[in-house]
């Protein structure tokens, strides 16, 4: 191809990080999917993606920069801009479950002290940001420090702890030794836990732990049973997908099995970004190898020879547990040519997301692993004929990939006899916000809404519940008066609610549900890709209108008013391309429809 | 006799729109179906010698058992598919997006897309007023993710300041839609120097050089092929632009002659634009299949050697 | 395989198409000593020495009659001299052709493998190969490969010389050639040139006239000494333009008819402002691909410029010869009635279809794609097809320790020829004539970037400004013919033609760069 690179040259350092990440250079550059590793590689370097840095990037994978740009200004840990780039950035999620733990205070806090987001320190050094659900809801108030360097630390500092935060913002460096990560336990359980069964009860960097505690029993299994026999056992259980969507696993990996192009793709979908989701990182980061087992099996069903494991950016722990895995999994022939020595070849290759909602959309996350910008895309053709690199592909969830483990070990019609008869299994729930004991919950399919709150300690003594909201900024609003629900796909459909992939997010008395409704609209409008019209424009329009509403400033009416918005979400939910658009207005609706929020204002 | 490629036979398929059978390829997308069977499909992003990138939404139908509505521009039909084009719900759609198009864009240089609005009957006004522009945003240090905070009293727009680096384009993102046609044509469905793309994300995508650099430190090669294919006057040859900004830009006026360009022995047809006996621009037939609609510089812009330069400077001296 | 062309800058929408197929999984081997844009999007780029091009070919024969992959059937039903060939070609080895071309011996063997080996495949090249003192060897040698694998006569498959302005071919159509009436009926063919004499009541002499470097010996041999040049710029864009300018300058009469008043029109006796014939005329142009289309006046010609037609006819009156007022379909319907591959391409055609490719027999008649497919007719309809054995001889114009680096010439997205039409718009990309040469040789030689320098050749020296070129390899230089009034490049061209063709070998010079002391930097020299 014949690029016009720039006339800035890159620094050594930078040159360094670069060559690091794609290796010595070869006769032909390596391909385009390593766009994405490339540009990490710096910013995890120097805090910024520089001219220089780009343009090498460029060169050494032969793209053009003006793509390779239009790829780096898509994620939102990437910062382009040499000014704002310092080496160390503290992201402070002021996402729902945060702000109903006070992380407004926490901004209020910085901005006194350090300037409006952005703002650098005096030896420019450090800033600041607001930022996005961070998958830390359990742990509220979230914030995430990363440190560029030699050495790069990134870390969730959960619950954040205000002063300490000033402190490394004003050092300029954050000690690895201050490291207070504190594990989400199952808290409720015991012995009846199945996907969270050894969650806090084994070394997560161990593999000998893991097989010591089962690991791998469930691979020979489906060596016994053969491609065709594993699909079978999926079927039988009736496993639908745990990432929202609910459609059947076994029916998506005949698909792949069957489809007649090669190679095939398996991808774990790990890019767990719905706010107030935070199950998948605690299978990562607590049970790792779980995820390299069940990917294993699910590659072997389905004729897969390489997988992808995509962890949003935001996970460095379970990210940096993940290539651990990987790696001793790889050591052990665990992974490799010839897995387990029964002569079948399944390699693993972890990627990181860099800060984009919509790349948990399934076409958008291979758009990104391919180092094309996250837009999803049209279907037809579905990711089991065309998906990652225009091949037949598996895209599986985290934690439905677990519960194949399950699956294989006490049989598929075992595992169907949990749960209801069309929601079979057990779930994980992230309950957050105005509750006594935030965290994981499993519980089979068919528990009340009502049941999950209270093994979660019910709310604070003395208040009372406002609403649930139900599947996160995607989901929808459930009133007090419908917490009986039974939580299966059916229930949630019959309301015409959706369950999601398991947020529960509740607010009592004491919060102002406009504001989280403005919240939610402030994150579509910044999470949208921007590529198709609707959502593009729509999730501003609904910003807009829900900020006159709130400020009770309406244009004409309220009722009008509300016409509008309806009318917004019905085209952004009717024309939008992928599922972001089509629920950016769900919450919203749903909070108008149940609480009546805004039906007092009246005309004006 | 010529032999032409070894192509698969290609059977019909029939379907159902707006109650009517129609028989097209296989293949075909339903905007084909649709025009096929007369029904008036708008289009915005859509054209015929680029790939469909169905962003803009405005030619959504509705098929029977179909979740959400599907864009028409690229959806292939199947066997037996029961189309609607007309229904409320299309009406809807397409009146949103078009409405939210010219809330935020300004389209006074897009009369197809201001006609669809009419026809849908849009209020883009619903939204509340535009918003001024926000003196000093610089949309190159927009960091995905983030956004300005709004009190919702106006509506926002991507009105910017219009860009003039060179001799030969003007670019004004007032005007942009984001349709991706330019980006197309910069790319890998014509010229393939990849100068632009689209970059950041949301409402504050938009399209841009690498650190939104001028033109001319970019690998633009000037074909002009982006002007050839956007649809709302946001990118424009400077002559024209200078024409409308001293108010001698009369398309009433203007013939169109095409011919072969003077260049080479590739044989690509121009369209010359003609206005009181001055070519004042020069566009290429898509429907051509030496050229597909798209030129070179040469092609594009080299024309003024047969008539006198008003200011006979030269070329900028970079 | 483009040979010897950079279409991506001299022919960017044909470049279009190359593009889409590379899209859809074709493969493209670029034959060049520059690494040009278009080579950037070669899957190999065989950066041959300049000149050594028949080397290349042969060696590229041998390979592949050596693998067994010549197309044995073809070769036996279509062509004539095969065993010759084969024997020319036998000491043309890999090792060979790597010490003669530079290109490494896998790379041939790897294109010679992919060329045979595919199921179609195409050879285009420009003048890369055709300005050298043996272009018309150069040709045969690249025809012969399609020969040898039976690339030729088929869909996709094929030899193009890639026309470098939108008439080159319409000339030839027309019988703008030495040797031929229009339709490329030979003028020494008696039958053809009575069917001429017929139809224009005159005798038409029955001998072949000379080609431009022909004429330009003749001048300085004295046997010519009258010259009407129609659209051409010789004074400049001829090789050994010193020379050029005085033969011109020393004719007794010279009659020039062109658009603008070129330095060719300056040498004149009689000037005769002309339109542009693509925009101020109606007529025809035929394009590379034998595509013959409409060109239509969307401008009044300027003051007392007229259209060729108008200016060729009031001469002929002059002349004692009534033609009447015809216009440009009254004589294309002319040429219809002698030129057979023409006759089916009415004006109403053309205008209905965008065009039509010849040969087109009658109004029938499609137009063809690609010519030459008689050669897979069964039985063969007429000749066989021969083969060349040619040798490879380097250019005339030797590197030497005074002359160490080799210049090639060429041109550049942006620009035409002499500049005379692209040199009017305002080209962002346009920064004026610069010496092209790598970094390294900037260094051996003294030379900075951006520095001025004298570059010297044993006809004559230019001033210019040094450019550093990454693409371009050590003892390689480069500069355009675009700005001959800044930079008179061809004052160091070389004027030896090739015999048949007569076409100069612009791309291969000797070349020194000198110093040039000034005042102001005269310490640093």
């Amino acid at each position: 191809m014949d690029i016009h690179l720039s006339a800035t040259e890159a620094s050594p350092i930078e040159r360094a990080a670069v060559d690091a990440a794609l290796g010595p250079r070869d006769t032909r550059p390596p391909p385009r999917d390593r766009l994405l590793p490339a540009l990490w590689a710096v910013q995890s370097r120097v805090g910024h993606i520089g001219e220089g840095a780009l343009s090498y990037i460029c060169e050494r994978l032969d793209v053009p920069p003006a793509e390779a740009y239009s790829v780096a200004s898509f994620y939102a840990l990437f910062s382009l801009d040499p000014s704002a780039g310092q080496p160390l950035v503290a992201h402070v999620c002021d996402d729902i479950a945060c702000r109903a733990a006070g992380a407004e205070q926490i901004c209020a806090r910085l901005e006194t002290a350090l300037g409006p987001p952005g703002t650098p320190t005096s030896d420019g050094r450090a800033t600041w940001r607001r930022a996005s659900c961070l998958g830390q809801c359990d742990r509220a108030p979230a914030a995430l420090v990363m440190a560029a360097g030699s050495q790069p630390i990134e870390r969730a500092l959960a619950p954040v702890d205000p002063p300490a935060l000033q402190t490394a913002l004003r050092d300029g460096a954050l000690s690895p030794a201050t490291d207070a990560e504190t594990a989400t336990l199952p808290r409720i359980g015991g012995a009846s836990l199945r996907l969270l069964r050894r969650v806090g009860r084994i070394d997560p960097t161990s593999l000998d732990d893991y097989r010591a505690h089962g690991g791998y029993e469930a691979l020979r299994r489906a060596v016994r049973l053969g491609p065709d026999g594993v699909i079978r056992e999926v079927v039988d259980a009736k496993l639908v997908g745990r990432g929202g969507a609910a459609f059947p696993t076994g029916r998506k990996w005949e698909a792949v099995a069957h489809a007649a192009a090669r190679p095939h793709y398996l991808v774990c979908n790990a890019d767990e970004s719905e706010p107030g989701m935070f199950k998948d990182r605690v299978l990562m980061e607590h049970d790792p190898f779980a995820i390299i087992e069940a990917m294993t099996i699910a590659g072997y069903a389905t004729g897969c020879e390489q997988g992808y494991v995509y962890v949003r950016g935001e996970y460095p722990l379970a990210f940096s547990r993940l290539r651990n895995a990987v790696a001793q999994a790889q050591a052990k022939g665990l992974l490799g040519d010839d897995v387990l020595g029964r002569g079948f070849r399944f390699d693993i290759e972890p990627r990181r997301g860099a800060g984009a909602y919509v790349c948990g959309e399934e076409t958008a996350l291979f758009s990104s692993i391919e180092g094309y910008r996250g837009e999803p895309r049209n279907r037809p053709p579905f990711p089991t004929q065309s998906g990652l690199f225009g091949r037949p592909t598996a895209v599986n969830n985290v934690e439905t990939l677990v519960n194949v483990l399950e699956i294989l070990r006490e049989g598929g019609p075992a595992f169907a006899a949990i749960g209801t008869r069309d929601s079979t299994g057990t779930k994980l729930f992230c309950v957050s916000g105005r509750v006594d004991r935030p965290g994981v919950y499993e519980v089979p399919f068919g528990t009340t809404l009502r049941a999950l709150l209270d093994l979660a300690g019910g709310l604070p003594a003395g208040r009372t519940l406002r609403a649930v909201l139900l599947g996160g900024a995607a989901g929808s609003v459930i009133p007090p008066e419908q917490v009986d629900m039974p939580l299966t796909f059916e229930a949630a459909r019959a309301r015409g609610v959706a369950l999601g992939s398991g947020a529960v997010i509740v607010f009592d008395d004491t919060v102002d549900l406009r504001r989280i409704l403005l919240r939610v609209a402030a994150f579509f409008r910044d999470e949208s890709c921007g590529q198709c019209v609707p959502c593009r424009i729509g999730t501003v329009r609904q910003e807009e209108l829900l900020e006159r509403l709130v400020s009770g400033r309406p244009h004409s009416s309220v009722r009008d008013e509300l016409a509008l918005l309806a009318d917004i979400g019905r085209a952004m939910r009717d024309a939008s391309i992928c599922g972001l658009g089509q629920t950016a207005s769900t919450a919203v609706e749903s909070a108008v429809r149940e609480l009546k929020l805004f039906a007092d204002g009246g005309d004006t | 006799m010529s032999v032409g490629p070894a192509a698969a036979p290609t059977g019909l398929v029939e379907l159902t729109i707006d109650g009517q059978t129609v028989q097209v390829p296989e293949g075909s997308a339903l905007l084909q179906a649709c025009r096929a069977r007369g029904v008036a499909t708008p289009t915005v992003c859509y054209a015929e010698n680029l790939t469909p990138v169905n962003v803009c939404r405005v030619c959504v139908v509705e098929v029977e058992g179909s979740r959400a509505l599907v864009p028409a521009c690229s959806r292939p039909v199947e066997r037996g598919m029961v189309v609607h084009t007309d229904s409320e719900r299309v009406r809807h759609s397409r009146r949103m997006v078009l409405e939210l198009l010219a809330s935020a864009t300004d389209l006074s240089l897009a009369p197809e897309v201001e006609e669809h609005l009419r026809r849908y009957g849009g209020r883009p006004e619903r939204f509340g007023p535009a918003a001024p522009p926000t003196p000093g945003a610089d949309h190159r240090h927009t960091q995905a993710g983030h956004h300005r905070p709004t009190d919702g009293s106006t509506a926002a727009t991507v009105t910017q300041p219009t860009l003039i680096d060179n001799e030969l384009y003007v670019r004004d993102y007032s005007r942009c839609v984001l349709c991706y046609k330019c980006v197309e044509a910069c790319g890998v469905d014509a010229q393939n120097t990849f100068a632009i793309a689209v970059a950041g994300r949301g409402f504050e995508a938009r399209i841009s050089t690498e650190f939104g650099l001028p033109l001319p430190d970019s690998a633009c090669v000037y074909c002009g092929n982006c002007i050839g294919v956007c649809p709302t006057g946001a990118l424009m040859f400077r002559s024209e632009h200078e024409m409308r900004r001293n108010g001698t830009w009369d398309e009433t006026r203007q013939q169109r002659t095409d011919t072969i360009c003077p260049y080479c022995g590739v044989g690509c047809t121009l369209t010359l634009h003609v206005q009181d006996g001055r070519i004042v621009k020069v566009s290429s037939p898509p429907e051509h299949d030496v050229a597909g609609g798209h030129l070179c510089i040469k092609g594009r812009f080299g024309w003024e050697f047969v008539q006198v330069l008003e200011d006979p400077a030269p070329a900028s001296d970079r | 395989m483009l040979w010897g062309s950079n279409a991506r800058e001299t022919h960017p929408i044909f470049f279009h198409h190359v593009l889409r197929g590379l899209r859809n999984g074709a493969r493209l081997y670029a034959v060049d000593p520059r690494r040009t844009t278009s080579a950037q999007w070669a899957h190999a780029w065989l950066g041959l020495q300049v000149g050594s091009d028949i080397a290349l070919a042969n060696a590229i024969g041998r390979e592949i009659i050596a693998a067994g992959l010549a197309n044995e059937t073809f070769i036996a039903r279509a062509t004539a001299g095969f065993d010759e060939y084969r024997r020319c070609v036998d000491r043309y080895t890999l090792d060979y052709a790597q010490r003669e071309t530079g290109v490494p011996a896998e790379t041939i063997r790897e294109l010679a493998h992919a060329y045979a080996r595919a199921d179609r495949a195409m050879i285009c090249w420009t003048l890369g190969v055709t300005e050298h003192h043996n272009a018309v060897d150069t040709v045969l040698a690249i025809i012969d490969l399609a020969l040898l694998t039976g690339h030729v006569g088929r869909y996709g498959s094929g030899l193009n010389p890639l026309r470098g302005q939108n008439n080159v071919q319409g000339g030839g159509d027309m019988g703008a050639l030495p040797d031929r009436l229009p339709g490329f009926q030979h003028v020494e063919d008696d039958a053809a040139r009575a069917k001429f004499e017929r139809a224009w009541g005159v005798r038409i002499p029955p001998k072949r006239g000379w080609h431009l470097t022909g004429m330009f010996e003749a001048m300085e041999r004295g046997d010519l000494t009258a010259l009407y040049v129609i659209g051409e710029n010789p004074a400049q864009s001829e090789a050994d333009a010193g020379r050029a300018v005085r033969l011109l300058g020393g004719l007794g009469h010279l009659v020039v008819q062109d658009i603008f008043l070129t330095p060719t029109a300056e040498l004149a006796h009689v000037v005769l402002p002309a339109a542009a014939s693509w925009c101020e005329c109606e007529g025809t142009v035929t394009s590379s691909e034998r595509r013959v289309q409409r060109v239509r006046k969307a401008l009044e010609p300027p003051g007392e410029a007229r259209d060729d037609i108008t200016i060729i006819r009031d001469l002929a009156r002059r002349f004692g010869h009534n033609w009447g007022s015809p216009s440009a379909e009254d004589v294309w319907n002319e040429l219809r009635s002698l030129s057979p591959i023409h006759a089916g391409m009415s004006y109403r055609r053309l205008e209905a279809l965008g065009g039509l490719q010849w040969p087109c027999h009658d109004e029938t008649h499609p137009g063809e794609q690609f010519l030459h497919g008689r050669l897979w007719e069964e039985p063969l309809r007429g000749p066989r097809t021969p083969f060349h054995a040619v040798l490879h001889e380097p250019p005339v114009d030797p590197v030497d320790d005074e002359f160490p680096i080799r210049l090639t010439t060429g041109r550049q997205l942006d620009s035409f020829n002499t500049g005379v039409q692209s040199g009017l718009y305002r080209s962002p990309l346009r920064h004026g004539e610069t010496l092209q040469i790598s970094p390294d040789d900037g260094r051996r030689y003294g030379a900075l970037d951006g520095e001025r320098v004298r570059v010297r050749s044993r006809r004559g020296a230019v001033e210019v400004s040094v450019h550093y070129e990454g693409t371009l390899r050590p003892g390689l230089a480069f500069m355009t013919l675009h700005f001959p009034d800044e930079v008179a490049t061809n004052l160091l061209t070389i004027d030896a033609a090739d015999p048949r063709s007569g076409t100069a070998e612009f791309k291969a010079t000797a070349i020194r760069i000198e110093k040039i002391a000034t005042s102001t930097d005269g310490a640093e020299g």
